[in-house]
């Protein structure tokens, strides 16, 4: 059977790591980096979130953007799941509705490469019934 | 939800939401007892007393707590149309325990699904939030803790997209190990 990986592997990532993470990369300065945020509650991963998850993880690496991708909870627009709060650094967060894997490919490209919004936002004044009680 | 990942990190979801720091969760595998066992354990809030009962149901719920939707029906469901159960225990203050029986031999019981991906995305959710996960199939047992790997890493984070690939390939690895059930 192959070998089963462990902290020693870890370990050895670490260090590969160390030599190339940038420094903004770490823990104390993220409001420098792009963050992506993907909403993961209940209707969230019925329609598919943690797929869009994973290919903005791949790609953002592979198309060498620095940016944290996280996951969060319901984010209140369940009639447009998935959803995903992109911020880019110094500016507030954008939210996008109806997000698959072609729309996030689009969001890469336009909105974190070169800050053109796309279609899609969910505005942010957006209220529901609930809230407006 | 498709699996039983899915109902992982949608009740997960309601610990973060809940404000917990410690989230535990555990599959016990006693085929020999015909039983499949689910639990995720948190430190957050609660739910004070007279909402429990609430959170149960699929009606009360929708919009006005946010808290707790559909995903709690939606696992008690899956749990009972299995010949299983469900229960869910809080204490204002203290956290939130559901716990999901299964049977095992039924052919109602979800698969397990991408168990390694979904727990290595909920362990980089935020630096602040721990997770353990606890698999015991018979004798044999696996345990993930995040706080073991955060002591390994230092400052690099597990949202970094090379190490959270890691730990899906970790806990994948020692699950296939163990001969877990998927």
């Amino acid at each position: 059977m192959a070998k089963v990986k462990s902290l020693a592997d870890l370990r050895k990532m670490k260090e590969e790591l160390q030599s190339k993470v940038h420094l903004r990369e770490k823990a104390d300065n993220p409001e420098s980096l792009v963050q992506v945020k993907v909403g993961m509650g209940t209707s969230g991963i019925a329609s598919g979130a943690k797929e869009v998850f994973n290919y903005l993880v791949d790609e953002l690496e592979k198309r060498n953007i620095e940016a944290i991708v996280t996951q969060t909870g319901d984010m209140g627009y369940s009639y447009a799941e998935p959803t995903i709060e992109v911020t880019m650094p110094g500016s507030e967060p954008v939210v996008y509705g109806y997000v698959d894997v072609k729309k996030a490919d689009e969001i890469i490209e336009k909105h974190i490469k070169h800050g053109d919004w796309v279609d899609g936002i969910i505005p942010a004044n957006y209220r529901t019934i609930e809230d407006n009680k | 939800m498709k699996d039983l990942s899915q109902h992982i990190l949608d009740i997960a979801n309601n610990s973060i939401r809940a404000g917990a720091t410690l989230i535990q969760i555990s599959i016990a595998e006693e085929p020999e007892k015909d039983l499949y066992t689910l639990i995720i354990e948190d430190n957050g809030r609660g739910i004070p007393k007279d909402k429990i009962e609430q959170v149960c149901d699929p009606f009360y719920t929708s919009r006005t707590t946010r808290k707790v939707g559909l995903g709690i029906p939606l696992l008690k469901l899956n749990a009972e149309r299995t010949g299983g159960w469900f229960s869910l225990t809080s204490e204002e203050g203290k956290g939130t325990t559901v716990k999901a029986v299964f049977k095992h031999k039924s052919v109602d019981r979800p698969a397990i699904g991408d168990i390694s991906g979904t727990l290595s995305i909920v362990a980089a959710t935020d630096p602040k939030i721990d997770l353990v996960y606890i698999h015991t199939n018979q004798s044999n047992e696996y345990i993930f803790d995040s706080r073991t790997i955060k002591r390994e890493l230092g400052d690099i984070l597990l949202s970094n997209p090379k190490i959270m690939r890691f730990i899906d390939e970790m806990i994948s690895e020692n699950l296939e190990s163990i001969n877990y059930t998927k």
